[in-house]
């Protein structure tokens, strides 16, 4: 239930991940408003459909403005808020079956268009809101009420599919390290391109994977999740390519494009100034059709 | 003698400048004071295929690009063979001698036209050789379409000069021709004399301006025939301090993109045609639900799927009105021709502005792509609405309300949840039965504010009446007018503005006893949405990827109300 409307109803399961990553964007956003003497309603928040998107609607403290489009198309929707106003800061939150299966295809053109927008992803490996079905990162073999016989399809690698696609800023993280992801979504939205802060999100109804990523010695289960080596060097793609080939999945910094200092926006205005666009009036352009 | 009109075919294959040609001999005839009208029909590859472009040349106002040729000219066998028939008697036909010879016709001539563009050393001037000749044939002053090349050709280049007298020289050459076929079609009417200036528009160039007239700063599109000549005009012409123009991915991404910039405190538009309006469904149901002002422009061609890229069809409006699942029904306005393009486009703006949600500018490829001279619109007397911004008095309350409510616009005061889900007055998600009731309510109660739009009425007294949409209405008032001459006791009506019918104009079809649709599509699309609304519609439907001819409307019209009595 969400603290600010007490009329909303809608609750995540105990446990769950995403309730990490709502603090942490909180956090980010709590201290970008200080740093950047900005106010909380210059941040737009886009959401997704799916246990993720519900975000928007649970998130403490100062608002942000927020909109919970389609499934989707977090993506797209967030390219038309910050293509003609660059002076907000967009956010996207979704899932990965929002942001890796029907919206996958919004991940290239963004990354393309490199507008300073900030992607969060919050994997869980399943689809949990309508209840337990197989997503691009369920593991091979893995039994759902889709995949009755084990699940077919290759699991999708998100993080070597970031990279593939051209983003220039990929962080990957747990939901349980609110602290650090609160930082890393910080500094994904300082960074001046399209980021993706992808973060292991466990669902603790359908596929708890807490005791898997941070492993338990007890049982003998080795942790799927480490820490970026210090000498790992993120302006490196192929060395970018090689953490993240797996199986095992690398939490911290993985990728930051050097050169990365003009904004989109900048460079379309750039564009005008040198190609000397002159703006015209409807009656001018009228007036060079006269017969 | 002499005669009002003159309509020009130049048939062949895409790539041999057969629209172009036509485009060229309105522009000449254009400038030497006639009033002209275009319509071209190609099909969707670059080069090759049956194509044609028709110029209608006349001394009065235009309002069909001519059921019958005065002139054919035919580049190919194929050409000269498929629109032979549409020749009027007493009509001539010039045809590409390279190509084909015609035997047996003693009102053909053939000219060798790109051999002799060649051999003067100039080989793009062959379409003003063929100019040349007809005009000639037709009795049109050649001083005149001089005047136009010079204009034409005055860019400030070097070389400006040279191709002037190239192409001057050749538009001698096609009349020496012309003179020499002993051919002539009755000799046009001089030009009248126009008071105002007077502006040669396309009619996506129309759209385009209106809404820029109405203010619109952002323009989001996916290239798609025959809509992405709006795209491509505003990538040049939306400019400036604030303006933003981009090139989505997908259609889904135009629509999705919009609403983000809608919703940010943008006016925006996009331009689109059936398969991506299909596209855009689930997003208009987002911009109906969470009350984001957009325009979306379908530019509608022939045909479910793919269809008919390239070809003309009015089969779109239930789509436009109902463009996705559940309970909505998208506001929708549908210009009849070039000059009222422009007044819709602005219109479509101000309507979304207005009640905060998506209107759809429902526009046809014969009218998107038809070049016609008209009166330069006063961008002046067009009407700028801007949504009420919210002043933050409500807080986050943005849904507070029956009816249309002040738009919080991000950066400013009053953050709240847009919401594409059932949501309560802050915008947070509900499955209650009372609020999904009120909210479902509020959405249909704002179409009220839109209750404005005009609408002609003429012979309101017969009971029978007719009732065109979009762009079978220039065939239809022609068609209509010959009616009447000739002693037809028949009603007109006509309105742009489609969903809502202004209230009036419902009230006075529920009073006739039969109301006559004309409308280019196979269900008869606006008559039983008439029907549902309690008026006796019958639609007179035509399916062929063109225009309604005048005579074959009125024959039609005849029939329904022979067999009505």
């Amino acid at each position: 239930m969400s603290k600010r409307n007490a009329l909303y109803d809608f609750k995540w399961c105990p446990g769950c991940g995403d309730f990490g990553v709502k603090v942490a964007i909180e956090q980010a956003l709590a201290r970008r408003a200080v740093e950047n003497q900005e106010s909380i309603e210059k941040t737009v928040i886009v959401a997704g459909i799916g246990c993720s998107g519900n975000l928007v609607h649970l998130q403490e403290g100062p608002q942000p403005f927020a909109l919970h489009g389609i499934h989707g198309r977090a993506l797209p929707i967030a390219y038309g808020v910050k293509g003609p106003r660059p002076d907000l800061n967009v956010l996207t939150v979704g899932g990965d079956g929002d942001m890796l299966s029907i919206g996958a295809e919004h991940i290239g053109p963004q990354a393309r268009r490199n507008l300073n927008i900030t992607t969060i992803v919050m994997d869980n490996g399943i689809y949990g809101l309508t209840k337990g079905q197989a997503s691009p990162t369920t593991n091979v073999d893995v039994v759902t009420s889709t995949t009755r016989y084990g699940k077919l399809d290759d699991k999708l690698n998100p993080l070597m599919a970031y990279l593939g696609l051209g983003v220039g800023y990929v962080v990957s993280e747990l939901s349980s390290r609110v602290k650090p992801l609160g930082e890393a979504i910080k500094a994904a939205m300082d960074y001046p391109g399209f980021s993706v802060v992808h973060v292991q999100s466990p669902c603790t109804t359908y596929n708890d994977t807490y005791a898997i990523l941070k492993g338990d010695e007890k049982k003998g289960i080795e942790p799927l999740a480490f820490p970026i080596p210090d000498t790992h060097d993120v302006t490196n793609l192929h060395a970018a390519m090689d953490l993240v080939q797996g199986p095992r999945i690398p939490i911290g910094l993985v990728y930051r494009r050097e050169g990365e200092s003009v904004a989109a926006d900048q460079r379309l205005l750039d564009a005008k100034i040198r190609t000397k666009v002159e703006q015209k009036s409807v009656d001018a352009l009228l007036r060079e059709m006269v017969i | 003698m002499s005669s009002k009109n003159l309509v020009v075919r130049f048939a062949g294959e895409g790539g041999q400048g057969v629209v172009g040609g036509a485009d060229l001999m309105a522009s000449a005839a254009a400038t030497g004071g006639y009033h002209v009208l275009t319509f071209s029909t190609f099909p969707s590859q670059i080069k090759g295929g049956p194509a044609w472009g028709q110029a209608r040349v006349s001394s009065e106002p235009i309002l069909t690009p001519g059921d019958w040729l005065d002139v054919l000219v035919a580049q190919n066998q194929y050409a000269y063979d498929t629109n032979l028939p549409d020749l009027r008697e007493g009509g001539i036909v010039v045809y590409n001698s390279e190509e084909f010879e015609v035997t047996g016709n003693s009102r053909a001539y053939g000219i060798a036209a790109d051999k002799m563009a060649r051999e003067a050393g100039n080989p793009l001037a062959s379409t003003i050789i063929l100019i040349g000749a007809v005009a000639q044939m037709a009795g049109i002053d050649l001083n005149a379409i001089e005047a136009f090349i010079v204009k034409r050709w005055t860019r400030g280049r070097a070389s400006d000069k040279q191709i002037i007298d190239g192409n001057i020289a050749a538009l001698r050459m096609g009349a020496e021709e012309g003179k020499k076929s002993g051919l002539s079609v009755t000799p046009l009417d001089p030009p009248p004399v126009h008071a105002e200036p007077r502006v040669m528009i396309r009619g996506f160039e129309a759209a385009c301006l209106g809404a820029m007239a109405a203010g619109l700063d952002t323009f989001i599109g996916y290239p798609i025939s025959p809509a992405t000549t709006m795209l491509t005009f505003m990538e040049q012409n939306l400019v400036g301090k604030d303006k933003f123009v981009g090139q989505a991915s997908s259609e889904i991404e135009s629509i999705a993109s919009l609403v983000g910039a809608g919703f940010a405190g943008r006016k925006v538009m996009t331009s689109t045609a059936g398969p991506g309006l299909s596209l855009m469904g689930e997003g208009l149901g987002l911009a109906w639900m969470a009350e984001i002002p957009l325009v979306v422009c379908d530019v509608q061609r022939g045909g479910p799927a793919t269809g008919l890229p390239t070809k003309t069809e009015q089969s779109d409006l239930y789509a436009a009105i109902n463009p996705g699942h559940g309970d909505m029904s998208v506001p929708v306005i549908a210009p009849g021709n070039p000059e009222e393009a422009f007044w819709a486009a602005g219109h479509a703006m101000n309507w979304a502005e207005r009640y905060q949600g998506p209107v759809i500018l429902l526009s046809e490829a014969s009218i998107a792509e038809r070049a016609q001279d008209i009166a330069i619109p006063d961008a002046s007397k067009m009407k700028q609405e801007n949504r009420v911004v919210s002043d933050g008095k409500v807080g986050n309350r943005r849904y507070a309300g029956d009816s249309v409510t002040p738009f919080p616009v991000p950066g400013g005061p009053g953050a709240y949840v847009a919401n594409g889900s059932e949501h309560d007055e802050e915008g947070d998600t509900t499955h209650l039965p009372n609020i999904h009731v009120q909210m479902t309510d509020r959405r249909f109660a704002k179409l009220k504010v839109l209750e404005d739009g005009t609408f002609e009425a003429e012979r309101t007294s017969a009971s029978i009446a007719l009732l065109p949409w979009g762009g079978s209405k220039g065939s239809a008032l022609a068609a209509w007018r010959e009616l009447i001459d000739e002693g037809v006791d028949l009603g007109w009506y006509y309105t742009m503005f489609l969903n809502p019918l202004p209230p009036a104009l419902l009230e006075a079809l529920q009073a006739k006893r039969l109301v006559l649709v004309p409308e280019l599509n196979y269900l008869g699309q606006l008559a039983a949405r008439l029907r549902s609304m309690g008026v006796n519609a019958q639609a007179i439907t035509q399916y062929t990827g063109l225009p309604f001819k005048e005579a074959d409307l009125k024959s039609a019209i005849r029939e329904r109300m022979a067999a009505f009595k």
